[in-house]
């Protein structure tokens, strides 16, 4: 049953970054997006992703859940060394979350909407960015749970160059999933062109930040290298990744768009693979060279065998229903 | 602010805040498919504009709760850090079925409120009610696990080590079900007061006048059900709670010396210090009938619980004698609504009555909070009743006070945004639904 339940962690994590990912970077598009055509974004947005918004954000609930019932010495030793992103990663999902909703169901269009507008760019921002933080911060090796001093215990374990250059590749991961996303969504060709436009440029930043990214875990001392080019797997995940790139940007240029997302999904998950794969099962590196692993802070049999037990149940209640509504609103209306 | 105070008032205001979002979310979803189903029976386009008009305010309400409920499955590790490391592989059941129930709301409100002449209609109507079940679902889930800490159950304590861990056990708990039953009523009670109270006011304005009459039956109705069962399911709970919690019970009542038989206290002003309570009224025999089904059985007062096991008496007594005294007077708007029933004078005529609505519009809700105060000072200085006290659960991080005033100042924005929505919503009913046919 553990192999279940953290197959289900990775798949709720994965899914939190490509679809919840997807919804934050439409907010970080509306940012980089003029004056002009962001009222046209909006709409296509809100039509992309009005639907299937609150489910996306379901899957954080899950891996959350999943962490504190089956892993609780992971979850409590990140609440407490990484206290303050993942207080901000919140502040941003209540603001965004909010104001997105507000925006659409206030039922006098006014002035308020330039302040919800406000709002759901500015925290799309940061809360991608935090998430990113907080996914390089575990894998940093800076968190220190022996540390004396409020600064290293509960600063330095995610301001470091390396979790500040993960938590903006994040950010445009996120824009870049989302542009994608949006070609798909629109039937203008304008404003296909638009969001081609979008995701190349998020495409470059994301190739840009992730190059910094290497760069930072080189002065951290972190062994980025070693786990992504000398294990198998990291290096064909990497390889697929880039291999998929040039086939994605051919597709961009031809303006074919259904492969796009398929493509674009496949390629996250392989930079997710990378660099996560070399130290699985280990959770969070700490700063004295320990790990904490999934494998050895798992929580006590019958615990794990009734979580696995509720997450088979839940997803044979959830998959159809998710699968049906994922279906009847992506058919374009003829 | 000393960190634990602000870890337990930023704990408590999260919690209050989210509460009331949570029982809109949970009980508005019915009154949208009673509506959604006449408009179905009856092809009576108010119903439709009704179903519409309130599903916007689900939306609100769910994205609102939704938010905060996930800040909330953070912040109980970010504020009780040594609590979820042992508390989470045992009461974590309800929270993973949670999950479950939580998901399926998601999904089933995403076709509700864009299904609208792309579903089968039935199809359509059965996303909403499965929103509510669902919902329901999950606060009971919710309140499973808080009756946990309430009712440790599921796992042997021996020399501080928490063994033979058994979750299904742990959520089946003694208190499950009283807590359960009685946080259900009373979001079906608080909720439909809150909402007849709006569609009375309404009517009493003399706006939209069929429309908001419609409204006002069906969530009237619900609330003065709610209001006529609580007290039963109140009374399961104190039997309950005499038995599992008499620190609880005591200060409650603010019983300070055991009696044989012990009086029931209305009212009153707790002086911590001499242990005493002036100016209450007192019904002989009535809390050992309360509490043990006898008037003159034994109720143990703080006499019999060490001093440094006492809850904070005045904050418990207060909350529960305002919870008690406004579900009694709810109870009386609900026994004289059914009453006017009987009458076959129409509705708006009884204006009296419709202004009775209008004073109780937060009055349930100010009791569901106060009967949470009862529940969680109640068990204080407990986190885990009898096994953890919730000092010894706080994060070690210093500088909780920022925190709490940071998160207050969103809270407190959130509730006055929340309110500017709700209000432009019902100013604009008449633009929006007077017209036959509106998008």
């Amino acid at each position: 049953m553990e192999q279940v339940v953290i197959t289900f962690l990775c798949m709720a994590i994965l899914l939190y970054f490509l679809l919840g990912g997807a919804d934050f970077g439409a907010g970080i598009i509306e940012l980089f997006t003029s004056t002009k055509n962001r009222s046209k974004t909006r709409k296509t947005m809100y039509q992309a992703i009005g639907p299937v918004w609150e489910a996306n954000h379901m899957w954080l609930i899950i891996a959350i859940v999943i962490l504190f019932v089956g892993f609780p010495h992971i979850y409590t030793t990140m609440s407490v060394y990484l206290h303050i992103p993942l207080a901000i990663m919140l502040i941003g999902i209540i603001a965004r979350g909010t104001a997105f909703v507000f925006r659409h169901y206030d039922a006098v269009k006014d002035d308020m909407q330039w302040f919800y507008n406000r709002i759901f760019r500015y925290s799309s921002f940061v809360t991608a960015l935090f998430l990113g933080i907080i996914a390089g911060s575990l894998i940093s090796g800076h968190i220190d749970t022996q540390a004396n001093d409020f600064y290293t215990a509960y600063i330095s374990g995610w301001l470091n160059w390396f979790s500040v250059a993960v938590g903006l590749f994040t950010v445009a991961l996120c824009g870049f999933l989302a542009a994608i996303y949006l070609i798909g969504e629109t039937k203008e060709a304008h404003d296909k062109r638009r969001f081609i436009k979008k995701a190349e440029f998020m495409n470059v930043a994301a190739v840009v930040f992730g190059a910094m990214v290497f760069i930072a875990a080189q002065r951290d001392k972190i062994p980025l290298i070693d786990w992504v080019f000398k294990s198998n797997v990291g290096l064909s995940a990497i390889i697929l990744a880039s291999l998929s790139l040039v086939l994605l940007w051919y597709l961009l240029i031809k303006g074919k768009t259904k492969v796009l997302r398929i493509l674009a999904g496949f390629q996250v998950t392989m930079i997710l693979l990378a660099i996560s794969y070399a130290h699985f099962p280990n959770f969070i590196r700490l700063k004295n060279g320990d790990a904490i692993s999934l494998l050895e802070t798992a929580g006590p049999e019958k615990t794990i065998y009734s979580l696995g037990l509720a997450l088979l149940l839940g997803s044979v209640l959830i998959l159809p229903f998710l699968g049906y509504l994922f279906y009847k609103f992506q058919k374009k209306e003829e | 602010m000393d960190d634990f105070i602000a870890a337990r008032s930023q704990m408590a205001l999260s919690l209050g805040f989210h509460i009331i979002f949570s029982c809109i979310g949970m009980v508005m979803p019915f009154f949208m498919a009673v509506s959604h189903y006449k408009w179905l029976k009856t092809n009576d386009e108010v119903y439709k504009n009704l179903t519409k008009a309130w599903s916007k305010g689900v939306a609100i309400f769910f994205a609102t709760g939704a938010v905060s409920g996930t800040m909330l499955s953070f912040e109980l590790g970010l504020l009780w850090p040594k609590f979820m490391d042992h508390a989470g592989p045992i009461f974590g059941m309800p929270f993973s079925l949670e999950g479950t129930a939580f998901f399926i709301e998601a999904i089933a409100l995403g076709f509700f409120l864009y299904g609208w002449n792309k579903l089968n209609k039935w199809f359509h109507w059965f996303t909403g009610m499965v929103v509510g079940v669902s919902g329901l679902a999950s606060g009971i889930l919710v309140v499973a696990a808080n009756a946990w800490m309430n009712s440790p159950a599921g796992f042997d304590f021996v020399n501080g080590q928490y063994l033979n861990i058994d979750p299904i056990q742990a959520m089946f708990n003694k208190a499950w079900f009283s807590q359960a039953l009685h946080m259900c009523l009373a979001a079906f009670t608080a909720t439909g007061f809150a909402v007849a109270g709006v569609h009375a006011l309404m009517i009493l304005r003399d706006r939209n006048k069929e429309f908001h009459l419609k409204a006002f039956k069906i969530a009237a109705i619900f609330a003065c059900i709610g209001a006529l069962l609580q007290p039963l399911s109140g009374d399961i709970s104190a039997k309950d709670v005499a038995k599992r919690q008499p620190a609880k019970l005591a200060a409650m009542e603010a019983l300070y010396k055991t009696e044989k038989p012990a009086p029931l206290l209305i009212g009153g002003i707790v002086n911590e210090k001499d242990k005493t309570v002036k100016g209450a009224i007192e019904i002989p025999g009535a809390l050992s009938f309360l509490a043990h089904g006898d008037f003159s059985a034994e109720v143990k007062g703080l006499d019999q619980i060490p001093e440094n096991e006492h809850p904070p008496v005045a904050i418990t007594h207060y909350a529960f004698q305002i919870m008690v005294g406004i579900g009694t007077l709810l109870l009386l708007v609900s026994l004289t609504y059914f009453f006017t029933l009987f009458k076959k004078k129409p509705l708006t005529e009884k204006r009296w009555l419709l202004k009775l609505f209008v004073v109780a519009i937060p009055l349930g809700y100010i009791a569901l909070e106060a009967g949470w105060v009862v529940t969680e000072v109640g068990r204080q200085p407990w986190i885990i009743y009898g096994i953890m006290r919730t000092k010894d659960a706080v994060t070690p991080m210093p500088g909780i006070a920022y925190s709490f005033y940071i998160f207050s100042a969103i809270y407190v924005s959130l509730s006055l945004i929340v309110t500017f929505l709700l209000y432009r919503q019902i100013k604009m009913v008449p633009v929006l639904y007077n017209k036959p046919e509106t998008k």
